[in-house]
């Protein structure tokens, strides 16, 4: 048996020994890994997600069980420290010994820092590993209490862009600073950088160019920096990200030929110049360059096993290697591919350059008009998938090139499609699957979604970049073959939720099982059962009352059931305005019943712990003090968040509670494909959070801006103005016609902000109908609103009053008695469940 | 997930010993459930309208050990009717009692009869 050592456990080593545990002859190879960091391979591409989740389970390419299962030995936090190539063995720093058949170096590459006074102080940080960011959050967190910190990226590239949008998203101020005189030099030409500089200025970052930084000042702690050209920026922290350099001083010490400027030389098998040594990932210098990018990583991980475990198609490393990059995260979209910078004598380029949108696009044209060379996008990089697919494939070009990035003018589409792409372009490049191996799959029907295709051939869960490529041709592809693909309610209703509308409104089905006999198959289920209760209530303006059985839990008992199985109740308190009076009246009920009292986040008031049957009694209660249901169960209107507005603060330009409340209560009981929130602020502070709702209401001069589709939660993203300044009876009109078009096209537990990423379009698009529209629909959706907002009752009111309905509220269909088994603890003077 | 719950144990009809009157069947809801309670023991009973069948299972949810099946939504997966549970959404089985979306342990279930519009649950104890 053969042994094989691998030294550096990061994204390219594992790779190989993910190849390595899937080879047919892995049997006759032993497997021995070293890591220097302290757990197994984790997806470096992918940190800057570590900022928001701090979890590094997230991260992890591989657990040491897995390493196990495969029979590959890993030894994680432990640097190998020498190589001796003529006896073949490696010593590491425990000071143990392995010998070897075949070395694979990939020790990858660490972060450049610049020889600057200072470069020691505390509060100076590099961006590599989860340690390095574990660092920058705990100082993060200790500059907290101090008004305006700020950090200060050195390096303009695309980790130094990453890290300082990271930077801002911790609450920090963020300067970037850049030797060059623009940002991403390597990638964006001048006028591509000044549109990316402009709209990071517009996000809050400051963008410092040319700037040659001489000192790193502070006393102990950094404090601010000096400039070759006399200048100061005073800061708080600085991540440096000026680069990286090779690890290669394993080989170096080993007499292995290292390039001028570092970077372990390796042939097209990636051999290096000592015997069965050979050299994959970052730390590898391949045709004079160093690869900063997993995927000529991964490659070389495949040919260098392939040579290794002599296989008959062993391959080589391509001849030119590709460098096309999508920066992730930033704001915007920015992308380079092929070549970007053609000089005119050898293309020709096309530039559409748009200040007002920021957007850039540009490609070059070989002069014959008949190749794509390469290109840059800067503020819509929607293109950015295709274009690059045309350059790798060689791919005609449409008669006008221009139609590439402008689109086709007259509606024709605008050069190739997904389906035309040859078989053999590589799809997911982290992966190297190819167009033919995905289409097979779905032939074969193994795949029918982008998420199978992650399951069966890992396509799409590298670096992601490749997603909206993957969910065009499987899409694109399986409506090709006559397989349409919908999201279809479940086995019962072979329909998505607006044909089934569209059915029911045709048909005038009015119940549940009229549905199933007449458009469904079999008897239903929980899956289908509150999608077309949500129907129902939308169609016929029905309580969740009449077809009570077919509720989802918190609908069908009109509270939400908590973790005991007890029940919360939320009475409306519209605006969050309320009187003494009633308060007085909440603090009652929750004082007789022994109700948990606690605030909501959304500026109301929960009573918790009720059972069952005391449902109906508290809110005989509560009705009688004026209280209405608040619907805090169901898939509909929760609340129309307010600030005080003009009412009292000296900064209001207008009355926000007022229309808030009339928000509330123009749509409260309408119900939904997910919930409903709105927000009113008062003016451009925002205390109402109302971009981070459905809908939301800010006052300006001249009166309101309308935003819609924002959301909070575990994907917060902020609302999209749809119209403004414009007056409150034209933002209830446009208002009326958003909701509606949602409540008619959304498919079940999609929020607005989910609905409005998936439409066609965008918030062009809605604009379009809501304001202009274009699909004539506007008279039907007011009046159907209308309808819906003259149709509300109290669903409460009408349980608490009629006795069949009142039935349900009842523990035990054969006894008056409690549920004994119920039992509470005490806390802070109130009380919570007994723990699980 | 993987406590048992010892006082609650499947009873075949062969097993019955006893037929518990449960109530009048007007008291169920129609294509739903509700929960009876017998000695110490919480059984939740569920009328499929739509097929006439009635079932019984603990209305211990096996997950969290809460006493809430009864309340959930019931329906079909290739026709073996189930209950979801309404805190999360694990479904049983109700001929078999086994989890048919996860790694729960079984919930005991019991044999249903109607007479005379009276509904008994059948037990061996
Ligand atoms: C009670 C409350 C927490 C509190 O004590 O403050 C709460 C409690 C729950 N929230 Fe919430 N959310 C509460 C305000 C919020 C807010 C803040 C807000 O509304 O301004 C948000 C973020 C804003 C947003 O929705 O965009 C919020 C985002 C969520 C989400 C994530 C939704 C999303 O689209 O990402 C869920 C999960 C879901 O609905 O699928 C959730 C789900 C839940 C559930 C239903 C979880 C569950 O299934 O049991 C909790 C119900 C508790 C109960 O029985 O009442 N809750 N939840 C708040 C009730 C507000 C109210 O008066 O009705
Ligand atoms: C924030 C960030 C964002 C990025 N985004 C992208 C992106 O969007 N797209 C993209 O393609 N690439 C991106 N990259 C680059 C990508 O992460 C690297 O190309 C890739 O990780 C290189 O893999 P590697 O295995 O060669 O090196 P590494 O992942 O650095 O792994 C090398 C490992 O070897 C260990 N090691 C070194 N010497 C020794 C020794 N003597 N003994 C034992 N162990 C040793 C190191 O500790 C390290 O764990 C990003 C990188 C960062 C930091
Ligand atoms: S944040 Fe989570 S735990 Fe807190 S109330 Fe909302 S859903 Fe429940
Ligand atoms: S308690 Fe029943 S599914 Fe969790």
């Amino acid at each position: 048996m053969k042994k094989i050592i691998l030294i550096g456990n990061g994204m390219v080593g594992h790779k190989f020994c993910e190849l390595f545990s899937r080879h047919a002859r892995s049997a006759d190879f032993e497997l021995l890994v070293f890591g220097e960091e302290c757990r197994p391979a984790y997806d470096r591409v992918h940190l800057s997600e570590y900022f928001e989740s701090r979890d590094a389970e997230r991260l992890s390419l591989a657990t040491k069980e897995w390493y196990a299962e495969q029979g590959i030995e890993l030894r994680c936090g432990e640097r190998v420290t020498e190589l001796d190539t003529d006896a073949k063995r490696i010593r590491a720093e425990s000071g143990g010994t392995w010998d070897y058949d075949y070395l694979v170096l990939a020790t990858g590459s660490s972060p450049f820092v610049p020889p600057i006074p200072g470069r020691d102080k505390k509060g100076v940080f590099v961006y590599r590993t989860i340690e390095d960011l574990d660092g920058i959050l705990d100082y993060a967190e200790g500059l907290k209490g101090k008004p305006g910190a700020s950090a200060t990226i050195m390096g303009g590239g695309l980790l130094g862009l990453e890290a300082a949008k990271a930077a801002m998203d911790m609450g920090l101020k963020s300067h970037v600073v850049e030797f060059a005189p623009r940002l991403m030099p390597r990638q964006l030409d001048e006028p591509a950088a000044a549109v990316l500089s402009d709209t990071l200025v517009d996000l809050g970052l400051s963008i410092h160019c040319e700037k040659n930084t001489s000192l790193i000042g502070g006393n102990g702690a950094i404090t601010h920096l000096e400039f070759k050209d006399e200048t100061r920026l005073d800061t708080d922290m600085l991540i440096i990200s000026a680069g990286i350099r090779p690890r290669d001083e394993l080989a170096r010490q080993a007499g292995i030929t290292v390039g001028p400027r570092g970077g372990i030389l390796a042939d097209a098998q990636l051999r290096t110049s000592a015997e069965d040594v050979f050299v994959i990932g970052e730390a590898a210098l391949y045709q004079e360059m160093i690869y900063g990018l997993v995927a000529p990583g991964y490659e070389m991980a495949r040919v260098a096993l392939g040579t290794i475990m002599a296989d008959a198609e062993a391959g080589s490393m391509p001849e030119a290697i590709d460098m096309s990059t999508k920066l992730k995260l930033i704001g915007t979209d920015v992308a380079s591919f092929g070549d970007p910078f053609t000089s005119p004598e050898e293309a020709r380029s096309i530039v559409f350059h748009d200040d007002v949108a920021r957007v850039y696009k540009r490609i070059n044209v070989s002069k014959d008009g008949k190749r794509l060379l390469g290109g840059i996008l800067v503020g819509d990089a929607s293109d950015y998938n295709m274009l690059h697919q045309i350059v790798q494939n060689n791919m005609p070009l449409p008669p006008q090139p221009e139609d590439l990035i402008l689109g086709a003018r007259g509606g024709a589409e605008a050069g190739a499609g997904v389906l035309d792409l040859p078989d053999a372009a590589v799809i997911c490049s982290c992966e190297n699957i190819s167009k033919g191996q995905i289409t097979e799959l779905l032939d074969s029907g193994e795949a029918q979604s982008v998420k199978d295709l992650g399951v069966c051939c890992k396509a799409g869960t590298g670096c992601g970049g490749c997603k909206p490529m993957l969910s065009d041709l499987v899409d694109t592809y399986l409506k090709s073959q006559g397989k349409v693909v919908r999201n279809l309610i479940c086995e019962h209703f072979p329909y998505t939720r607006q044909e089934l509308r569209d059915l029911i409104v045709m048909k005038n089905i009015r119940t549940y099982d009229e549905a199933l006999d007449q458009i469904g198959n079999g008897n239903g289920c929980e899956a289908c059962k509150p999608p077309l209760a949500s129907l129902f209530a939308t169609i016929y303006m029905e309580t969740a009352n009449p077809q009570a059985v077919i509720q989802d839990t918190n609908d069908r008992f009109l509270a939400n059931i908590q973790r005991n199985g007890t029940y919360s109740v939320v009475p409306r308190v519209a605006g969050g305005e309320i009187s003494p009076k009633h308060l007085i009246a909440i603090g009652q009920v929750a004082e007789k019943y022994d109700l948990y009292t606690k605030i909501t986040g959304g500026q109301r008031i929960d009573l918790f712990g009720a059972r069952l049957e005391q449902l109906p009694l508290i809110w005989e209660e509560l009705i009688a003090a004026g209280f209405e249901s608040g619907h805090a169960y169901g898939k509909a209107l929760r609340t129309v968040k307010s600030c005080v507005g003009s009412t009292w603060c000296r900064y209001g330009m207008d009355d926000a509670v007022t229309f808030a409340i009339e928000l509330e209560n123009r749509y409260k009981g309408l119900r939904s494909p997910h919930k409903l929130k709105g927000g009113v602020s008062g003016c451009i502070r925002e205390c109402a959070e109302a971009r981070g709702k459905d809908f939301g209401l800010i006052a300006v001069d001249g009166g309101y801006n309308l935003y819609v589709c924002g959301n909070g939660g575990a994907r917060p993203k902020h609302a999209a103005l749809l119209a403004g300044p414009i007056d409150k009876e034209t933002a209830v009109l446009y208002l009326d016609r958003m909701l509606m078009f949602y409540l008619r096209t959304a498919a079940p537990l999609v929020r607005t902000a989910a609905w409005l990423e998936q439409m066609e379009g965008g918030i062009d698009y809605l604009k379009s109908v809501v304001i202009d529209d274009v699909l004539g629909i506007n008279a039907e959706l007011e009046a159907e609103m209308k309808g819906l907002v003259a149709a509300y009752r109290c669903e409460w009111k009408e349980a608490v009053e009629t006795p069949e309905l009142r039935a349900r509220f009842q523990t035990f269909v054969n006894t008056d008695e409690p549920d004994e088994t119920l039992e509470f603890v005490g806390l802070r003077d109130q009380k919570m469940p007994k723990a699980w | 997930m993987t406590q048992s719950t010892p006082q609650y144990q499947t009873v075949s009809p062969e097993q019955v010993t006893t037929w518990f009157k449960a109530g009048r069947t007007n008291q169920f809801p129609i294509g739903a459930g509700a929960t009876i309670k017998y000695g110490d023991k919480q059984i939740a009973v569920f009328y499929f309208s739509r097929q006439d069948r009635w079932y019984a299972c603990q209305n211990l949810c096996p997950h969290k050990l809460e006493n809430v099946l009864g309340r959930g939504l019931i329906g079909e997966q290739d026709g073996i009717p189930k209950v979801a549970c309404p805190l999360h959404k694990k479904t049983f089985s109700l001929t078999t009692g086994e989890n048919l979306n996860g790694e729960c342990p079984p919930v005991a279930v019991y044999p249903v009869k109607v007479e005379d519009d009276y509904v008994y649950v059948g037990f061996a104890d």
